[in-house]
Parts: structure tokens; sequence; C-alpha cells
């Protein structure tokens, strides 16, 4: 018999005496009820405000609040222009990127030399460039949120390794809240998920010494997301 | 008294009398309780959420089989090799095993308090492997020598100072008191490692049966590295770690940062579902998911006490338990300490050796009013002191109750006690506080108040 | 109303005032008050240390004196957390598990009386001295007694009560607790202790006493000049 079926068949085992609901007088589960338990997730989760602007405002505010920087752009041309001032600022000299529309046209216009993941890529140029530029599935306004996949953003290391991140979504990714992310997330790709999903809040960042926030711990120390 | 009841003695002794390091540990969970309080007055309905939150648990656990065959068939599906292990043993047996199999020289870690259960770092590093610990906090300690402090903050004990001293001594940095910079030597210090590593091993907070994925929350990235560059990845996870959705994350994820961290949402919030797919540009070759029991089942098997497999690891319990705060972590002498640990440690390692921890508690139930999944705790330490004494009673204790049984239901021998306590009194202050008072417990640092000259029960016989 | 006070051990031996100020209040307020003999302990030491046969021992002559009772009252957060919440855990698979319930619901912890039950905030009380209050664990988070002491002491004529930041942090005794683990136990109440006295009051006020026994001899010990008193007490001052 494998690990596998013992450790089911003790489970299996254990389980046939029931335990009582929590919160609920003890007696038998009430199955049926708990398909509707997250129903509810969104009304007690943070209010997001009704409207777009509402929601634009609350991302803005909690992106500053995590010292991530947000740039709303009217256009490409303005994209352009605050991404070869920010270049220019921060002093890069090698960037990485993938091949989405949007990250094409970035290392277009910055000019730059730079690394592509978009097929298996040396780690180590990688770690040299000073800045990941990728696209998102999504931002979300009840956190200030960035949401990535492997699809979506160039591969796991692209929006992590490099010590400046940069993303450029489009307005219509703003999601009010969590619950709206994974319903995208089910909508975008199942069956078949990326390998590899991640919400991005804020730059890295660590509390271990002495509860004093510092950015950067291992992940990127600057964040900027450009919304175009 | 077993050896670990004596310990946990000692060094409680030990820590309650150090006034530096209390005062170090309640600054650090104040800070943490303002924040926390912030982001849960932010939640339109908190207490609703926690209600939500423990039905999910309680149906990923009391369906725990059916949940865990789906979450495997899945993962597998995208090539994930899963691994079964019954035992501590088994587990480092397995992993020691892939790490061999894939000629590995050096591992990186990101952070796993299953790990710590397991004892894994030290079976790599007699095996002959390097294994470097990756998350901030984790480091400062595996340098150190010593076990994380606090299942979220494993340096929460450490001041400036002292984690300066340590890098200068170990890493031969330059001394410096900014937080800043000593995260910037240890940045600098990981990030080679990082590249060249063969091997990566994380844990894992939830294991989404739905859709066959493992979520990881971490602050620092170190995990997002540790899944991205090495080529083979091994995820430890323990089997209750279940969730039977993907979108209850949206709850999770939000109670978890707020209740473990009094943060909106923690940094970052990972999903792992395979290896490198086919079209995928990164990620590692391999990857392993090692599922470990070592005596969940057992917990799972006592239905009274299940639902303290609900738990999520946010280490609310442990920041708000008075106890926790006045002797530190270390002081329990386990891998899970504060009041979940107290609770689940008697069913992991065995409730003679571990049943001290239960008793060293107040009752006052702050941790059950703090967990985001409702878990009973200060209850089921009740429930582990009955049963650790039906098991194996003390038979001096059992007698005093007894004899206090005895006489306390009779009101004419209670009321002859009562004169005798009288008579008694002024005796009493001849040997207070010294080391043959029978109430030396009490007062080596309080003092017994004076019997009233008429009890209550007399004022109420001559009133008639 | 026909009330039965429940007067635990401690209060009888060492804090008989606040039993003697229960009855008066109750008194004052039109009520027939009795205090049965055979009553003296609720069986909680046992209970907590595991021994649920010894504590049954006790707890079955309660059940039986109390089962014609219209109102119990008890003078602690403790005691009254063990006849409502606790006996039925204690009685559970046996035959007096209905009588544990029913005492259950005819149980109330003396502030949650007067003001839930009696609809009574106002017992026409002065105390001119500045009071800060302690949440005893069990009163609130086993009974969930929160407002109750709070509304009794706004309408005492002369007081002020200051708030102190660890007012429902656990004063560390615990009953057995206390004298097993007698380190950990004197911290906690050393924390508590700092706090009250950063708020400057006069007084720490409980609606537990056992709390205060603990306190009080912490405080003592310590030569320090904060007294502590009973939430009964104060109320009974007019």
């Amino acid at each position: 018999m494998s690990e596998r079926d013992k450790i089911l068949g003790r489970i299996r085992e254990a389980l046939t005496v029931p335990a009582p609901m929590p919160g609920h007088p003890p007696g038998p589960a009430q199955t049926a009820k708990l398909g509707h338990a997250t129903s509810g997730v969104r009304q007690w989760l943070p209010a997001v405000g009704e409207t777009f602007e509402d929601r634009l405002a609350l991302f803005r505010a909690n992106a500053t609040e995590l010292k991530a920087a947000f740039h709303l752009v009217a256009d490409r041309d303005e994209l352009g222009l605050r991404l070869r001032e920010l270049s220019k600022a921060e002093g890069w000299a090698r960037i990485a990127t993938h091949g989405d529309e949007l990250t094409l046209f970035a290392r277009a216009t910055l000019d730059l030399p730079f690394s592509g993941t978009d097929a298996p890529y040396d780690v180590q140029l990688l770690e040299k460039c000073d800045a990941g530029i990728t696209a998102c599935d999504a931002l979300i306004a009840q956190t200030g949120s960035v949401l990535v996949t492997g699809r979506s953003a160039g591969g796991r290391a692209l929006s992590v390794l490099p010590p400046h991140h940069v993303v450029i979504a489009r307005r219509e990714q703003l999601l009010p809240d969590l619950p709206a992310a994974f319903d995208l997330l089910k909508q975008k790709y199942a069956p078949d998920y990326p390998a590899f999903i991640s919400f991005i809040t804020g730059p890295s960042r660590t509390g271990d010494i002495e509860r004093i926030l510092v950015l950067g711990a291992h992940g990127p120390k600057k964040l900027t997301i450009f919304c175009l | 008294m077993n050896t670990f009841a004596a310990q946990f003695r000692k060094q409680s002794l030990r820590l309650t009398r150090d006034l530096r390091h209390r005062l170090l540990i309640q600054t650090a969970l104040g800070k943490y309780e303002t924040q926390r309080d912030q982001r849960k007055a932010a939640f339109q309905d908190w207490q609703s959420a926690r209600q939500a939150a423990a039905e999910i648990k309680w149906d990923a656990i009391n369906h725990l089989d059916t949940h865990l065959r789906d979450f495997v068939s899945r993962i597998e599906a995208r090539g994930t090799v899963v691994h079964w292990a019954s035992t501590a043993a088994q587990a480092r047996d397995i992993i020691l095993g892939i790490v061999r199999d894939s000629k590995a020289r050096s591992i990186i870690k990101s952070k796993a308090m299953t790990a710590e259960e397991i004892h894994l770092n030290d079976a790599l590093e007699k095996a002959g492997f390097e294994v470097v610990e990756s998350d901030l906090g984790e480091f400062i300690v595996q340098l150190r020598h010593e076990p994380p402090y606090h299942i979220v903050f494993p340096a929460m004990h450490l001041t400036r100072g002292e984690i300066s001293e340590l890098f200068t001594r170990e890493l031969g940095s330059a001394p410096t008191s900014s937080p800043e910079e000593l995260t910037m030597i240890a940045r600098r210090a990981l990030r080679k490692k990082y590249l060249t590593a063969d091997v990566g091993i994380t844990g894992a907070n939830f294991a989404i049966a739905e859709t066959g994925m493992i979520s990881i929350t971490e602050n620092e990235g170190n995990a997002r590295l540790t899944a991205a560059l090495p080529r083979v990845m091994i995820s430890l996870l323990g089997i209750e770690k279940i969730l039977p959705r993907l979108a209850d994350l949206a709850l999770f994820l939000p109670m978890l940062a707020t209740a473990g961290a009094g943060q909106a949402l923690t940094c970052y919030n990972s999903l792992y579902g395979g290896p490198r797919q086919p079209g995928e540009s990164d990620g590692p070759e391999q990857f392993h998911v090692v599922l470990l029991d070592n005596r969940r089942t057992e917990l799972l098997a006592d239905a009274e006490q299940r639902d303290a497999l609900h738990c999520i690891r946010c280490g609310a319990c442990l920041n708000v338990c008075p106890i926790f705060r006045n002797v530190g972590g270390h002081t329990y002498g386990t891998t899970y300490s504060g009041p979940i640990g107290s609770v689940i440690t008697p069913h992991l390692r065995g409730l003679q050796d571990w049943k001290h921890l239960s008793s060293a508690s107040s009752l006052c139930g702050a941790c059950t009013e703090a967990c985001p999944v409702k878990i009973d705790l200060h209850h089921h330490l009740l429930q582990n002191r009955r049963n650790s004494v039906a098991q194996k009673p003390a038979r001096l204790e059992k007698l005093a109750y007894k004899l206090f049984a005895f006489v306390i239901n009779r009101p004419w021998l209670y009321a002859l006690a009562k004169k005798f306590a009288r008579v008694c009194q002024p005796l009493h202050s001849l040997v207070k506080g010294k080391r043959i008072d029978p109430a030396y417990g009490w007062t080596q640092s309080r003092d017994l108040p004076n019997l009233a000259s008429r009890s209550f029960k007399e004022w109420w016989k001559d009133r008639k | 109303m026909r009330i039965t006070l429940f007067i635990p051990c401690f209060v009888d031996l060492v804090h008989p005032q606040v039993a003697i100020s229960m009855v008066q209040i109750l008194e004052r307020l039109g009520h027939t008050v009795e205090c049965p003999r055979e009553l003296a302990c609720c069986g909680q030491p046992a209970f907590n240390s595991g021994y649920w046969d010894e504590s049954r021992a006790i707890a079955v002559n309660v059940l039986s004196r109390l089962r014609d009772a219209e109102a119990v009252v008890v003078a602690s957060g403790s005691c009254g957390a063990m006849l409502k919440v606790f006996y039925p855990e204690l009685f559970a698979k046996t035959p007096h598990l209905d009588a544990a319930k029913s005492l259950s619901t005819r149980t109330w912890e003396f502030s949650d009386f007067l003001v839930t039950r009696l609809g009574v905030s106002d017992v026409g009380a002065r105390f001119p001295a500045r009071v800060t209050f302690h949440y005893g664990c069990h009163g609130l988070r086993e009974l969930g007694i929160k407002q109750p002491p709070r509304v009794l002491l706004s309408k005492v004529r002369d007081i002020q009560l200051l708030e102190m930041k660890e007012a429902e942090t656990c004063c560390g005794f615990g009953g057995a607790f206390a004298a097993k683990f007698p380190m950990i136990s004197t911290a906690m109440g050393e924390v508590k202790c700092a706090s009250a006295a950063e708020t400057g009051a006069e007084y720490i006020v409980s609606n537990d006493s056992s709390c205060l026994m603990h306190i009080q001899g912490l405080l003592s010990r310590q030569g320090k000049s904060v007294k502590t008193i009973h939430l009964a007490e104060i109320l009974a001052r007019q």
C-alpha cells in the first residue's frame, strides 16, 4: 500500500466522526449551505466605490501608500515621454521586457540595450538589467495590486529580478476588487491556467528588522505603474 | 516533570525577568496591533468574513480526502511530481532523494515552517548540501544557528545592533545601525545564491483543490525568485493547507494579511501550478510537491479539536497572547509556538510530553477572539488538560481536588476549615514568601490577602 | 423577584464586602435575596486543571440546589462563566445535561443582571475618585459582558473613569495558573499594573474579585498606593 493510500485511508477513517460547524450549534453538517459561503465576500471586504473614477482614485491612493509610483497617461505619446523621462532620471543602461504590444512600444521608445524573456534567456544578463517592463492582466483598486501571470508578463523572473519593475496597463484593466480579479482569471484562462500567477502589491518590502519598513528586500525596490 | 516542561519553566523564569526583552516584544506587537486594527476597520464586515472563512476551512478539512485527490490529480496533469510523506523522516528522505538525483550543489530556500517542523535544513547539511535561507528573518536566525522566534517574524527578538554585529561577524560587512543598509547587505549576499542555486525549496500557504495550484504569500520576493530561477523546485506542505476553490483566496489572502501583519494584502501572493510549461520561457524544469502528514491525521481524528487544522498560520494568536508577549517564541521549545502551538503540539509530538504548554495559559481567550478562522483555541487548551489528566492524572493533585470537594460539599466542614484557616493565618506570616511556605507559588511575588475577620456566610447568618 | 446569590469561596473568605454590597444593592431595588449555605464553590479549579470528575462532584450539588432558583446572580465573571458556559460542557453525555442547560438560562453575572435583566443602570451610587476599569477575561470573552459595567459606572456620581491601554488584557490570574506558573502570572500582572498606573487612577475596579486579589497582591508587595475595588462595592456607596 502506497503512502498515498495510507494517508487517504487515515483521513477517511478520521472523518467518519463528524465535527461541528463553526459558529453553529453541534449537529449534522449543512453542506448545501456552504456553496454560498463566499457569495457575500464583496460585502465584507473593504469598500471600493461605485464609479470608475472612484476606483481609479482608490487605486492611486493605495498604490501611493504602498510607495509605488502611479501615472495616468493620456496616450502613447505621453507614455513614451514619461518612459524616456524615467529612464533618464533613473540612469537606465539596460532594460528587459517581453513581447506584448505595449512593452514592445516601450522598448522601441527607450532605445536601450535589452534582454527579452519570451524564449529561454540568460539569467546573468537579466540580472544586469536596471528595469523589467511588463504588461499585466489587471489593476485591482481595492488593494492597489497588479495582477500578472507568466503568460501576460513575460515569465516568472522578469517582474521580480530587475530592481525596478515597470507595468504598462490599460484603463479597461482596472478591476474593483479581488473577487473580480479571480473571476477574470477564470474567464481568461480556465481550464488551461498559466503555471505562474501573481498579485503584486507594491515594491518588495520587509519588516523583519525591528518591524521597520524597508523597501527592496529581494524583489524590486521600485514599482512604477503607467495606466494608458 | 519531563525535560520539555522543565526547559519551558527554566526559560520562562529567565525571559519574564528580562525586562529589556519583554519591552522589545511588547513594542513590536503594539505596533502590529495598531496596524491590524486599522485594517480590520477597513473591512465592511470583519465578523462575517471570519464566519465565512471558518466555514470554508470546515469544508476543506471535513472533506480533505476528496479535495486532496482533486488537488493532486490537477497539479499532476501539468507535470508536477507529487510525493506523499506519512512521517517527517519520509519527507526528509524524499527531499534528499530529489536533491541527490538532480546533482544539486546549492539549495536556496524560502520560508517554510513545515521544513522547520521536520528539521530539513539539518538533514540536508549533514548530507553535504549548502542550504541558504532567503527570507531576511530566516537568513538572520540561520546565521545565529537559532530556530525562528515567531512563525511570521523569525527575527522579532533582535535589535538592529545585534543584527549588525551578526552580519559583521558572519559576512564581513561594515557595522551599521540602519535597517535599510542591513537589508541591502542581505540582499546583495543572497542575490548571487538565487542565480546559482540548483534547487529551490518553498513552503506553501494554501493548496487549491479546484485548479491544482499552491499559493505562496510573502513580502520580500524571495519565494518568487526561489520558484523562478533554480532548475528544480520542491514545495513542502502539510495536508491541511487545502482550500476548495481558487476564488476562496479572495477572502483568505486579505484576511491572512490583516490578521498576520496588519497589511491590506501581502506584497506577493503567487500561485504555482506546475513546472515550466511548453511555450514558457522560465521556471523550474522539475516541480515536486511533498505532502506531509506527520500526525496531522491524528489531530483530524479528534473531532473535538479538528478545527485546529483550519489554521492558516497567520500568527495572530501569538501576537495577542499575553503569555507569548512575556516569555517569547523560543521559550516554547518547539516549532509552533503561541496558542496554536500549545494546542497542536501535544497531538503532533505527544500529549504527556507537551501538556505543560496547555497548562501555561490563563485561558483568557484573546487567541480565540483574534483567530481569523474562528478556531476554538482556548477551549482546546482546556480539553488538552482534561485529556492529559484522563490519560495520566497527577495523584497528589487529584487527591487534593477530591479532598477539596469533600470539604466544600459539607457546609459544617467548610465552616470548620475556615476557623482553622484563621488560626493558621498568623503562623503563615512566619513562612510567607520563603521556600517552605506551602503557598510559595503565590507568595514569592505577591502578598496573600488576609482572611476577613467575618466571612460573608457568617455575616449572613448573624443577620438573621 | 427572589434572587439566589452564588458567593464563591474567595469572596466569602477574603472579600465579603463584595457580597455584602451586592445584597444591599439588590435589596434597595426591592428584591428578596437568598444565600444558600450549601453553595460555596462552582467547581472551576478542578475543571480548569482537567480533573472533571472531581469538578462534577462539586457541580452536581450546585445543580441540585439551584434547580428551582428563579434567578441566580454570581459575584464574579469566572464563576458565572463556569455555571453558564462550562456546566453544559462538564455535564455533556451525563443525565444532568438538561439541568445544566436550564441553569445556564437562569444565571447572570452581577453587572449583567442589573443592566440587561433588570434594566437598571442608576443605583444611586456616589464614589468621588479616579478609577480605571479592568475586564475579567471570563466575563468579557466567555460571557460577552462589555457594556454593563461601563453603563453602571457612568451613572455613579462624582466618579472619574479613566481608560487604561491594557484594560482588556489578561491580568495573569487564571486560577491555578497563578500558582503553577507564577513567573508568567506575575509578569502579566506587572503589565496590567503599569498600564493602570499610567492613567493616574486611584482605584482599579473590576467585576471579578479573583483578578483583583491577584492585582492587589502584586500592588501590595510592590508597595504601590493604587487600590483595588470591586464594581459592587462602588455601586453600594452612597
